[in-house]
């Protein structure tokens, strides 16, 4: 099972687990990971999943879709290079690892 | 009541009674979860009368769930309320409240004092008044057993008949026909979505679900429906539609009986202040579908259902019995997936005096932008999840936009150039 840290706006890390097959999102809301809303339960409708990947992630996370892109100019927080919708990365054994950082706000 | 200098409902210091939640929904886990976030560290306690966590509805009408185990709905897991030692009593409802002694009675005969009631009981489906709705085979849909028992249905049946031309009703229908079933939704009114969509986006509604092979009729009234142990026919205005299986969704009415019961005002739905305290009791509080409250973007009151409404309600209260007191503003906003159909609202649509439909930049996109003189205040779009939240980014901060600002632009663009103008000064 892939292992991935959550990293809060206080600098304090979640470490989860989660299920292949299951996307980012649900690994923290099912943890409990504060800071990830996702009102529209994972349906890429409300952006209040964002993420943004560590630097150091990117290239093995890739880019958003086109829907995704569109929308992530309309997050709560500041849009960044790295940003990204949780709902809408996918979770294998290749993102074991995994580090993403939690935005100041969601809504 | 003893009289107190500082507003009770706002006086974080804690007795030993703590917070006794009603309802374990989208608006009852708002609460406990906003209350341990926000640091209140006095007894929490949810009351719960299904069996279940408490878990989100709408994918119930989304997707065919067939058993318990295939289902993602909790909102979280158990371990959630065990780590924030927030009490959770499953299969045991609240049956009356004394407000004089702050006391709430449960069906199991516990008797538990609170400092803070909240009223988070939700609504329940309005019944359909005909002959036969009782026969084995006729479901509501709004619990998740309902859920069950209809994707277990769905596996065999061949003729669906959904009775109401709502939301639930035309999710379920599209649910329905990708299964394989034959599927007619029958409508009182003229339109689908009658009251909740501007007319261009109900015809164009239509279009989609038909094409998709959903039989619409609207226009259309629902007589009886019979069979012998089960369900066989709906009898309508326009002849008998055979069905193996009827679901329907005519609308649902607060649970505000407790409130009433217990002598608080009630008019359909918990009547609250700003803060949502009950008008009548400062201790308790309504939030979700129970509760009619103000709203600066409404005229009078207005009682919605909504996940944003609950889940922002659930916070607000939650933060103000931890100490931090804040109006309720947040901005409406809704969703409906109807098979291809993504359909998001943000705003209230109540009162609009002019709307414009403008394609978006496909052909499945479309926005309709309601105004009230002449300044936007509600914009529905289909299948364009951009566009939907630039539109609650402007209406949330209340930036006015006019019909012209709009002309030959979306608010996407225009959202992108204020924040653009923003970073610039
Ligand atoms: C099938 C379906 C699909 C939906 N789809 C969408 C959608 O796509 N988008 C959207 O925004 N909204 C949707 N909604 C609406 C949304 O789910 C509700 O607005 C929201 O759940 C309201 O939250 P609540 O906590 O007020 O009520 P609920 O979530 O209904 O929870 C209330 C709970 O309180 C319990 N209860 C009642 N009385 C008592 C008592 N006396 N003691 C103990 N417990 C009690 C009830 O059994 C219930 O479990 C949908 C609703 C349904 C039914
Ligand atoms: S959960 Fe709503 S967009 Fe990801």
């Amino acid at each position: 099972m892939p292992i991935v840290i959550f990293e809060l706006p206080d600098g304090t890390q979640r470490k989860v687990s989660a299920a292949p097959g299951t996307v980012l999102m649900q690994a923290a809301v099912s943890n409990g990971v504060e800071g990830i809303v996702a009102e529209c339960g994972g349906n890429a409708s409300c952006a209040t999943c964002h993420v943004y990947v560590d630097d150091r992630h990117t290239a093995r996370v890739g880019p958003p879709n086109d829907v995704e892109d569109e929308m992530l100019d309309f997050t709560a927080a500041e849009r960044r290079p790295t940003s990204r919708l949780s709902c809408q990365i996918g979770l294998s054994d290749e993102l074991d690892g995994l580090i993403v950082h939690v935005p100041e706000e969601q809504v | 009541m003893t009289s107190t200098r500082t507003d009770p409902s706002t006086n974080p210091s804690t007795s030993a009674a703590g917070v006794v939640v009603v309802g374990g929904g989208q608006a009852g886990f708002s609460v406990v979860s906003a209350l341990r976030s926000a640091g209140y560290d006095g007894p929490v306690t949810v009351f719960a009368d299904e069996p279940h966590l408490p878990y989100q509805r709408p994918p119930l009408s989304k997707k065919a769930h067939t058993d318990r185990d295939g289902v993602r709905v909790d909102l979280v897991p158990e371990s959630f309320y065990r780590e924030r030692d927030i009490g959770l009593r499953l299969g045991d409802a609240v049956t009356a409240i004394d407000t004089a002694a702050r006391t709430a009675t449960t069906g199991q005969g516990l008797r538990v004092p609170y400092d803070h009631l909240v009223l988070a009981t939700g609504a329940r489906n309005r019944p359909l008044p005909v002959p036969g709705a009782e026969l084995a085979g006729v479901h509501g849909l709004r619990s998740l057993d309902d859920a069950l028992a209809i994707g277990r249905a769905l596996t065999t049946a061949r003729d669906v008949v959904v009775v109401g031309g709502g939301f639930i009703g035309l999710e379920l229908a599209r649910v329905a026909v990708a299964g394989g079933a034959r599927v007619t939704v029958v409508e009182l009114a003229d339109r689908l979505l009658s009251r909740a969509v501007s007319p261009q986006l109900q015809e164009h509604l239509r279009e989609r679900h038909e094409r998709s092979g959903v039989r619409i009729l609207t226009g259309t009234a629902v007589h009886a429906i019979e069979g012998t142990d089960r369900v066989r026919q709906v009898v309508t205005d326009r002849g008998p539609l055979p069905a193996d299986l009827v679901v329907y969704g005519v609308g649902a009415a607060p649970r505000d009986e407790l409130a009433r019961a217990a002598g608080l005002a009630v008019d359909d739905g918990v009547i609250v202040d700003e803060q949502l305290r009950s008008i009548t009791d400062p201790r308790v509080c309504a939030v979700g579908d129970c509760a009619r409250h103000p709203h600066p973007h409404a005229e009078g009151l207005v009682r919605l259902e909504s996940v944003q409404n609950a889940a922002d309600q659930g916070a607000l209260v939650g933060r103000r019995i931890a100490g931090s007191p804040s109006p309720y503003a947040s901005l409406p906003w809704f969703w409906s997936d109807q098979g291809d159909v993504k359909l998001q609202i943000a705003g209230l649509r109540a009162n609009t005096d002019e709307v414009r439909v403008a394609p978006g930049d496909s052909p499945e996109r479309l926005a309709a932008y309601a105004f009230r003189d002449d300044r936007l205040v509600a914009v529905e779009t289909l299948n364009w999840p951009a566009e939907h939240l630039a539109a609650r980014r402007l209406l949330e901060r209340r930036t006015p936009v006019s019909a012209a600002d709009l002309a030959g632009s979306t608010l996407g663009a225009l959202a992108r150039a204020r924040r653009a103008a923003e970073v610039r000064t």
